[in-house]
Formats: C-alpha cells, structure tokens, sequence
C-alpha cells in the first residue's frame, strides 16, 4: 500500500494537483459530495484521537458542519491534543505522505500521511478557502494561527497570516475548512461515524454540533486511557521476500545473524543462527550479499523454526469489559434486550503484524426483527462506513451458519436477519485495507479466519442466552406450581379433612424433578449484591459446583456466604455446595464494591458436578474453562415421572369448546 | 329426597374429595382427579332412559400443568365454600359464587364461564347436583301459558294453586330456579301438547293469537338455550301429565342445538340428562325443508353457521336420518330463517296455517 501512495505522489509531480485529486478522488475518500464532507471529518478526528492517545490525554474532541451556501460547508474539528509545533504545521497539513506514521508498526489509526493533507487540498480546490489552523502546545503561553495555501504544484504550503492568539485552551489542534459537500443523515452520515467512534473509543468525549442546529454529546464511559501503544520491529513470520531483500540491503548490522537479530523481533541470535542453518545462508555473510535465493529460503526457514510469537503488548484492543460498557452507553437509546458477553481473541500474527480481533453482540428488544443485522465495522478504532461488502468482516459474518446461534439465515449463508447488531473489531500494528481509503479491511486468511473465531464465540455466549432464558420460561410455569399452588392445595384439602398439612416434598420434587438457579444483582449503595438460589427440587441431596466469571477483586470477602473453593486468573470462581437435602435452597451472596452499576448486571454463571439435564437456570460449564483442582463426578439423575402417566388425556385442555348449551 | 339429608350428602362427597387430593399429596404424588370428558365424542344413547349420557373416556386434571394445579386449588376453595353454606345453611348464586372467588389469591377465576364449569365437574365427580351445593343459578324468567295448573310452596312456605291460563297476566306463569318435588308439584291439566318455543316474539304472537286456547295447548317460552329448570319442569310435565312436547325454533344450527340439549341431553351437562331431557318431544320447525316449502325469507349461513352445522355431523345426537338430511339440505341451500319470517304470509298464518299442518304431521294433531 504504501508502494501505491508513493506512485500516487510521484505521479502527482507531473499533474496538478486538482487533476491528481479528480484521478484518485475514490480512492482518497472523496468521491461524493455526501462522502467527501465525511472524510473530512474522519481524518481530523482520526488525527486528534491518535495524538491525544500519544500524548496520553483524554480526548475531548469538538466537532462542528456548518452550511455556508448550496454545496458549501465549513468544518471545524478541535481537539485537546499535544498541538503541533508551528514550523510543522504546513508540512502536517499541507503536504501529502508527510506523516510520523509511515514507517512506524504501531496500532494506530493513521498510517499513510496522506490524510488530513488531502481534506486541505480538496477543501481549496473546492472552495478556493485556503485552511485556518490554531494550534498550541504546553509549553507556550499563546497558541499560533494560519491559514494554509496550497500551492498545487509542489505539494507544498505556504502559511500567510500569521499570528499569535490567546486561546483558553492548555494545548490543542483546531482545524477549519470550508469545502464542496452535502450534509445527509443516516446509516452512512457524520453522526453514525461519530458513534462509531464513541462506541470504539471510551475514554473520548466528543461534542457535534450539526448544520441543522442542537448539540450532540458522546460523554465517555471511562475515564482510562487505552493501555499505550508501541511501536514494534516487523515480526519475521509471514515477511515478504521484497521487504526482505530491501531490509537487508539497507542495514547496519554486518552479518547475517546480527541482521536478524536486530531488525526482527523475537529472533535472538541463537534462534537466527537456526534459520540461516535452515536456509543454508552462512552466519557472517555480509547482509547486502543477500541473493533472491538465499532471501527466498530465509523466508521459508522462518516457519520450521520455533520463533515466539510476536509481541502484542504494543497492541490495544477495547477490551470485553469496556466493549459491552460502551455499547451500552452508545446505543441505551435503542434498548436492546441483551447484550452478549464481548469476546477479545488473543492477539496473532499475520504477514510479521500482530493482530486482534473482537466481537460484541447487541441483541433483541426493539432492535428491528425484519431487517437484516447491523454490522459496525471498526479498524484500529476507527469506523468503516463504507465497502461493507468488500470487507474481510463482512465476509466472516457471511460464512458463519448463524441459524445455529439463532438468528436468521437463508441457506446458512450471507448476512443473517433478525434484531441483532454485531460489532467486529480489528487491531493490527498494520491494517490490510483494500485500498487508501481505508474502508475494507482486506481478505488475508489469517484475519479472515480470527473474525470468524470471534463472532462464532460470542454468538454462542448470544445462543446461551437465548438457550437459557427458553428453558427458563418454560419450566417457570412448574416453578409456580410447586411455590405457590401445591403449597396452598395442601394447605386447604388439610383444613376441609381436618388432618395436618402434608409434606408436599414428594409431590414437588416429582413436578420439577431438577435443581432450579434463580440468580440475581442488584445494585444500592455503590454495592452490587448478587444472589444466586439453588432450589434443589429433586428426590435426592444434591451436590455440585458453581462456577462464575466475576471481577473477583471488587468481591468483598466478608460478605460471601460461601468461600470459594477456588479462585484463578480471569476472575475465575468456583464454589463447592457440598449438600443441598431434597427440597430445600441453598443461597449463594456476596457483595462486590468499586464498580460502576453498567459494568456489572448479569452474571456469568455455570454449574458442574451434576447432570446437565437436570438443572434449570445456568449451563454447564463449557470445556475451555479446563478445571484444575476441582473433581467432576456426573450423576444420572433419576427418571422424570411423567412417563408413566402420559397417555392420560388433559381435562383441560381437550380441544373441543362447547359454547352453545345452557 | 330430604333436603337436609342431600345437603349432608353432599358434605360426605365434596369431602371425601379432598380427603382424595390430601392422601396423594401424603403419598408423595402429583395430585390429579379424573373426570369424565365433557365433549361430543363422549357421550353414549342410554337405551333404558332414552336419552345421552357421558361414555367411560375420562380426562385428567393433574397438578403438573398450571392449568391442572389451578383448577384443584380452584377445587379445594369451592368445597370449602360449599361445606360453609351448608353448614350455615346460606346459599349463593353462581353469579356470587364467581364475585367471592376474588379473594381467592391464584385460585381466583377470571370468568364466570370457568366458575360454572368447575361446580358442573363437582356435580359430575360427586353425582350431587349444583343445588346440593346451595348453588343456585339466576331467575331467568322462562314463561309458562296454558290450562295446567300447579301448586307451588312459596318463600313463606304457604301452598299455592296455580292455573297458567287463569290465574296468571298475559305474560304468564314464570318458572321458578327450584322446580323439584319440594317446591312445585303439578295438579291438573287440560291439554293435548306442550309447545315450546325459542324467541319471545313467536311466544307472544301465539298467546296473542290464543293458540293455547284454540288448539289446547301448553306454552313455554325457552329464552333461547332453556336454563337447567325449564327443561326440568318441560320433563316433569311430560311424564307427570303425559303431556306430548314439540319444539318450535328458529331454523338454524344453534336452534338444533337447543332442541338437542332439550330433547337428548346436552354436552355439557350429560351428567343430567336423565333428569333434564325429555326424548320424546318432537321438533316441529323450523326446519330447512320448511325453508323450502314454505318459501321463507332467509339470511346466508355465517361461517360460524357452517362451522356449527359440519360440528353436528359428528355429533352422534344428530346421527338420525331426519336430522342427517336437514342438516345437508341447510349447508346445501345456504340458507338459514328466523320463526317469524312465516309473518311473511300474516299475522295468523303461524297459528292458522304452519302449526296445524305440521302437528298433523307429526301426528300430535289429530
Ligand atoms: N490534531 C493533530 N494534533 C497533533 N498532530 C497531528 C494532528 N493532526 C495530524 N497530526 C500529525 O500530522 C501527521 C500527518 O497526518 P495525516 O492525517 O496527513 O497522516 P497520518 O494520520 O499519519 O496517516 P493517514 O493518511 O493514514 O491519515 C500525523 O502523522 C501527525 O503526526
Ligand atoms: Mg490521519
């Protein structure tokens, strides 16, 4: 990619620049009027979020459209980032593939130098406006101005107007434009970018203030800056044979081993002195004698030796937590009736790039049942808005049988129906779009195949909630008749005959014949309290394990009625309820203090020890939770009653009405 | 039957019930009773009695359904309710009986249709009737005119004679809820057949024409589907009296349907039929072929109408060759009448022309 946008830049020696843009205004981002507005918001904001997470400030980012005349609108995006140094500010904005990012591996949202500089360009091409920028850095006293004009020849700008202003501002960027475009709303507008952003980017406030009046605010729903960034050495899995014949040529390191060692992560010299035993490359060959060859047999030697996988601390994913916190807080509005566990892959390597891919599921409620899934596509935090079919994304949720996890599917392929949103999410230190405009991430394998774990993991978490809240309402029918009907039947034969009330143990434990989990959280006085009742309506005692996934630290310790049994990574829990005799409950409370009311209102809750069949109202543990001290015995449980009796015709329910006597 | 000694009766019954509920949940059972089912295809032709009563098929009412459980509980608070009035010697309409359901928490009905149904399967398990229960239903007026004459017990407990003819205003003789032995018996009558008929119309227009007086007739009025008393005191006056009966009705499926419950036994209540129907009364009308012959205005079936009369082709009281070819005739012309669409030859062609001709068919008019 980067290979195209230096052609692009040395075509646009040659023409002007109005011509480059009318050549490539597809691939830039602007290619309608509607989009062309859009991209102009986007690569400012991008630019304010990346440099704000630089800096490791909270972004506050203040978005203004205004329509100036038909087709004319003015555009102002503001930040509270670190600002930019004044002799930079043409350079950052003035000229295209002039960025910090262009040989940088890090997760980051920009990676071409070509964004903002092409919203500058367009806007003067449009309009004739030449951009107006303030900016200031902590460390002056007053923030400098400008305007920019472009001069289209030279892909270089010369700032006029100069000037020093007081801005009430610590430090910050505010860039204004007046460009050619149409304000629209909808699936594909401003405002849905906007949430996008709010939904991917928790720790941001942003404030919009659209053309047609009222200010819009995505307040942030925490106040913790993503974990920073960094920026990596490529990763020798999956180099390409060019990079690494251009690599080799123009390095430092005098031999073969050093080279390895020292322009790759994770390969030490040891690890380096196999491969090129591997490839048959001698160890102190001169780097820049590398031939096609010897490169061609490096490459190959990289996948049959063990080399760590790369490291991934330089990557930032949103988190499971933050995830579903922050759909909630986005899309409330839309009340959703559940939003499914969010799941983040472990990071993994394609082409040397580390990469993670997450997934949130937002289900039910009044989200539309006839249409089609919404899908919200995200790189490195950023929103796609466009290419939705040309997208790795899509194209994962395509070959998922989603029938399986109850939704909608013709065939068990293409994009499901029914009222769902599912939110994919991919990091990498490098992004494979499709093209420069950075709207589709590309099909690579690897990625591909990563999506599709996800979206099948937290789909199946969708499927256990849905699983879960069937079974519930069936078998709740039974649980009012043993709670309160059967109680009160005995109650009253026992008055008319005149005899003790019965034990109606017998009789309750024949109806429901299973353990019920009844499980709850509530939260008052900063404190969530979960409760969670075993009614063991079986013949027998019973004993079994409970497992839940909590963020155990906030658990306070004296409020547990039952001391775990064990407690691991993750927030892991299980507890041993070592007897629970025939008809009586057991109830497991505890409370939790420091977290928020959102970040915690359902439990994770799951039972072993005990016959799956036989127990309503938590599943049983899924495989991968892989138990280490606890010892599982299954039990059969004893055959439901109800077999014998069935044949019987229902009095009540006979399907013949007679209406028409007496 | 000693009224007092029914009531206890049915104390005995209405008890042993509970005690049955009592001992399966003693027994660590899922509580059920088993009643016999209340539907078409369980009803039999008692040959000795001629009429049709429950077959053997029984349902379930088992605490494993809500449904089941809702009704037993529902079950435990009537009889408790019951053996109350009786012992106090109260008694309650069905009506109120439905309105002090209300403080009965879950075992509270939501209609009154449920409430009647549920004191119907007590009659049914305990072979007591609602009565026993000190349930009683609502006046409901039914009319009686003509030359008999009964002595009924008033509330005071005064004997009074009672001629239907003479002693009563044009708009007769009003059937009280309680027609038993104990309250009304009857004493003399001049008559040749008791007509009953279903709309208050067609009752009016044969009083006013002294049809009872011209052709020695008893009339009933039926107010649509006849409530458990006028079937009972059309019966007792048929076989006391030996009073022929004949139904007149309107000419659709519902009014089939009356004479069935009137004449064979009802559905819904087969348990009495040997007390409430009356198997030789006749049907005069009117019928599909009257439609015909009569050329009478009509109304098209309803799909309810049609529904109703394909219901009755798998209703064994309906099996007969008679009905099985009115029945056909009526889906096959469409066509339903109401009695008084004969007014569309007079006033006195009921009475002049229609009656006769079709008693003399029947062979009740000589
Ligand atoms: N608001 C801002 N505050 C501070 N620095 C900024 C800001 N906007 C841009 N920059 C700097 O200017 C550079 C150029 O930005 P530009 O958008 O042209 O390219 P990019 O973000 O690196 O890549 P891409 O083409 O993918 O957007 C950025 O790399 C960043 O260093
Ligand atoms: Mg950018």
């Amino acid at each position: 990619m980067a290979s195209i946008a230096h052609e692009l830049a040395k075509k646009q020696k040659e023409i002007s620049v109005s011509e480059f843009f009318e050549k490539n205004k597809h691939i830039l981002g602007f290619d309608s009027l509607t989009r062309a507005l859009i991209t102009a918001v986007k690569e400012s904001v991008d630019n304010s979020l990346d440099a704000c997470e630089d800096a490791g400030i909270l972004p506050e980012v203040f978005v203004r459209v205004k329509k100036e005349r038909n087709n004319e609108y003015n555009v102002v995006v503001e930040d509270n980032g670190p600002g930019i140094v004044k002799k930079q500010v043409p350079n950052v904005f003035g000229r295209l593939l002039y960025g910090s990012r262009f040989h940088a591996r890090a997760q980051r949202r920009g990676q071409q130098g070509i964004g903002v500089s092409a919203v500058v360009m367009y806007a003067q091409i449009t309009t004739g406006k030449p951009a107006k920028i303030r900016s200031k850095i902590s460390d002056d006293d007053v923030a400098h101005q400008c305007e920019l004009v472009m001069d289209t020849k030279k892909n270089r700008a010369q700032s006029t107007k100069e000037d020093f202003v007081i801005w009430d501002k610590e430090h910050g960027t505010r860039l204004e434009v007046n460009l050619k475009g149409k304000y629209v709303q909808g699936r594909q507008s401003i405002f849905e970018y906007l949430k996008g952003v709010a939904i991917v980017n928790p720790h941001a406030r942003l404030t919009f203030v659209p053309p047609d009046g009222g200010t819009i605010v995505f307040e942030r729903s925490t106040e913790d800056m993503p974990p920073p960034t960094k920026e990596v050495r490529p990763h020798p899995e999956g180099v390409e044979l060019g990079e690494l014949l251009t690599m080799a040529k123009y390095t430092e390191a005098k031999k073969m081993t050093s080279f390895l060692n020292t322009e790759f992560s994770r390969i030490s010299l040891r690890v380096a002195r196999e491969v090129l035993d591997h490839a048959d490359v001698p160890h102190d060959q001169k780097p820049s004698r590398l031939t096609l060859d010897q490169a061609g047999a490096i490459v190959d030697a990289v996948h049959r030796v063990r080399i760590m996988a790369p490291e991934t601390d330089c990557l930032s994913p949103i988190g499971e937590g933050l995830i579903r916190k922050s759909l909630k807080n986005v899309l409330g509005d839309l009340k959703a009736s559940f939003y499914a566990p969010p799941i983040t892959r472990e990071p993994k390597v394609f082409a040397g790039n580390p990469f993670v891919v997450e997934v949130g599921i937002v289900y039910g409620g009044q989200l539309n049942k006839e249409e089609s899934v919404q899908i919200l596509r995200f790189a490195n935090r950023v929103p796609l808005m466009y290419q939705q079919g040309a997208c790795a994304t899509t194209q994962a949720i395509e070959n998922v049988d989603w029938r399986r996890y109850g939704l909608e599917q013709r065939g068990g392929k293409g994009i499901p129906f029914g009222p769902a949103i599912i939110l994919v999410h991919v990091a990498s230190t490098k992004i494979p779009f499709t093209s420069e405009s950075k709207e589709a991430v590309a099909n690579v394998p690897e990625i591909r195949e990563e999506i599709e774990l996800a979206l099948k993991a937290c789909a199946r978490r969708l499927k256990t909630h849905l699983n879960k809240a069937e079974r519930k309402s069936k078998t709740r029918v039974k649980f009012d008749i043993v709670q309160d009907i059967i109680p009160m039947i005995a109650q009253k034969s026992a008055k008319i005959v005149g005899k003790p009330v019965p034990d109606i143990a017998g009789t309750i434990t024949k109806i429901m014949n299973v353990v019920w989990v009844e499980d709850g959280v509530t939260f008052d006085k900063k404190k969530h309290h979960v409760s969670v009742k075993l009614y063991n309506y079986t013949p027998k005692s019973q004993r079994l394990h409970v497992h839940m996934v909590l963020p155990y630290d906030g658990v306070v310790g004296k409020s547990l009625s039952l001391e775990p049994a064990e407690v691991r990574n993750g927030g892991k829990v299980t507890w041993d309820v070592k007897r629970i005799a025939s008809t009586e409950v057991f109830e497991l409370s505890f409370d939790m203090k420091g977290l928020d009311k959102d970040e915690y209102d359902e439990n994770e809750l799951y039972v072993s020890g005990i016959d799956p069949a036989s127990v309503i109202g938590a599943d049983v543990l899924p495989g991968d939770w892989d138990l280490e001290h606890v010892k599982i015995t299954e039990e059969k449980p004893a055959e439901a009653d109800e077999g014998a009796e069935n044949g019987e015709v229902d009095y009540d329910e006979g399907a013949e009405v007679i209406e028409d006597e007496e | 039957m000693k009224s007092k000694g029914r009531h206890l009766r049915a104390v005995d019954r209405l008890t042993e019930l509970a005690e049955d509920i009592y001992r399966q949940i003693d027994e660590r059972k899922i509580p059920k009773m088993s009643i016999p089912l209340r539907t078409k295809s369980n009803i039999r032709f008692d040959r000795r009695s001629g009429v049709w009563k429950y077959g053997r098929s029984m349902g379930v009412r088992s605490a494993k359904k809500l449904t089941g459980a809702q009704m037993l509980l529902r079950t435990m608070y009537m009889l408790e309710f019951m053996e109350e009035m009786i012992r106090n010697n109260k008694s309650s309409t069905l009506r109120e009986m439905y309105y002090i359901s209300e403080g009965w928490e879950k075992a509270k009905f939501s209609a009154q249709d449920e409430s009647n149904m549920l004191a119907e399967d007590l009659e049914i398990i305990t072979a007591c009737m609602r009565e026993d229960f000190k349930l009683r239903p609502e006046e409901d007026g039914a009319r009686v005119i003509g030359n008999i004459t009964i002595q009924e017990t008033d509330r005071k407990g005064k004997k009074k004679r009672i001629n239907c003819r003479d002693d009563v205003g044009d708009s007769g003789y009003g059937i009280p809820y309680n027609v038993e032995k104990d309250k009304i018996s009857f004493v003399d009558c001049d008559a040749d057949m008791m007509v009953a008929i279903e709309t208050g119309g067609m009752f009016d227009r044969l009083v006013e024409n002294r049809f009872d007086e011209e052709y020695h007739a008893v009339l009933v009025h039926l107010k649509g589907q006849p409530a458990r008393s006028t079937r009972r005191f059309i019966k007792r006056a048929n076989e006391e009296m030996k009073l022929p009966v004949c139904v007149f009705v309107d000419g659709d499926p519902w009014s089939f349907r009356i004479h069935a419950s009137l004449a064979y036994g009802a559905i819904k209540t087969a348990h009495l039929s040997e007390y409430l129907a009356t198997p030789s009364a006749e049907y005069i009308g009117i019928t599909a072929s009257d439609i015909l012959n009569y050329d009478l205005p009509t109304d098209k079936l309803s799909d309810r109408d049609v529904q109703a009369l394909n219901a009755e082709k798998s209703d064994p009281r309906f099996s007969d060759q008679f009905w099985k070819h009115e029945i056909d005739l009526m889906l096959d012309i469409n066509k339903k009448a109401e009695q008084q669409a004969l007014a569309k030859y007079g006033l006195d062609f009921v009475t002049d022309t229609y009656l006769p001709e079709k008693l003399t068919e029947l062979g009740i008019m000589k």
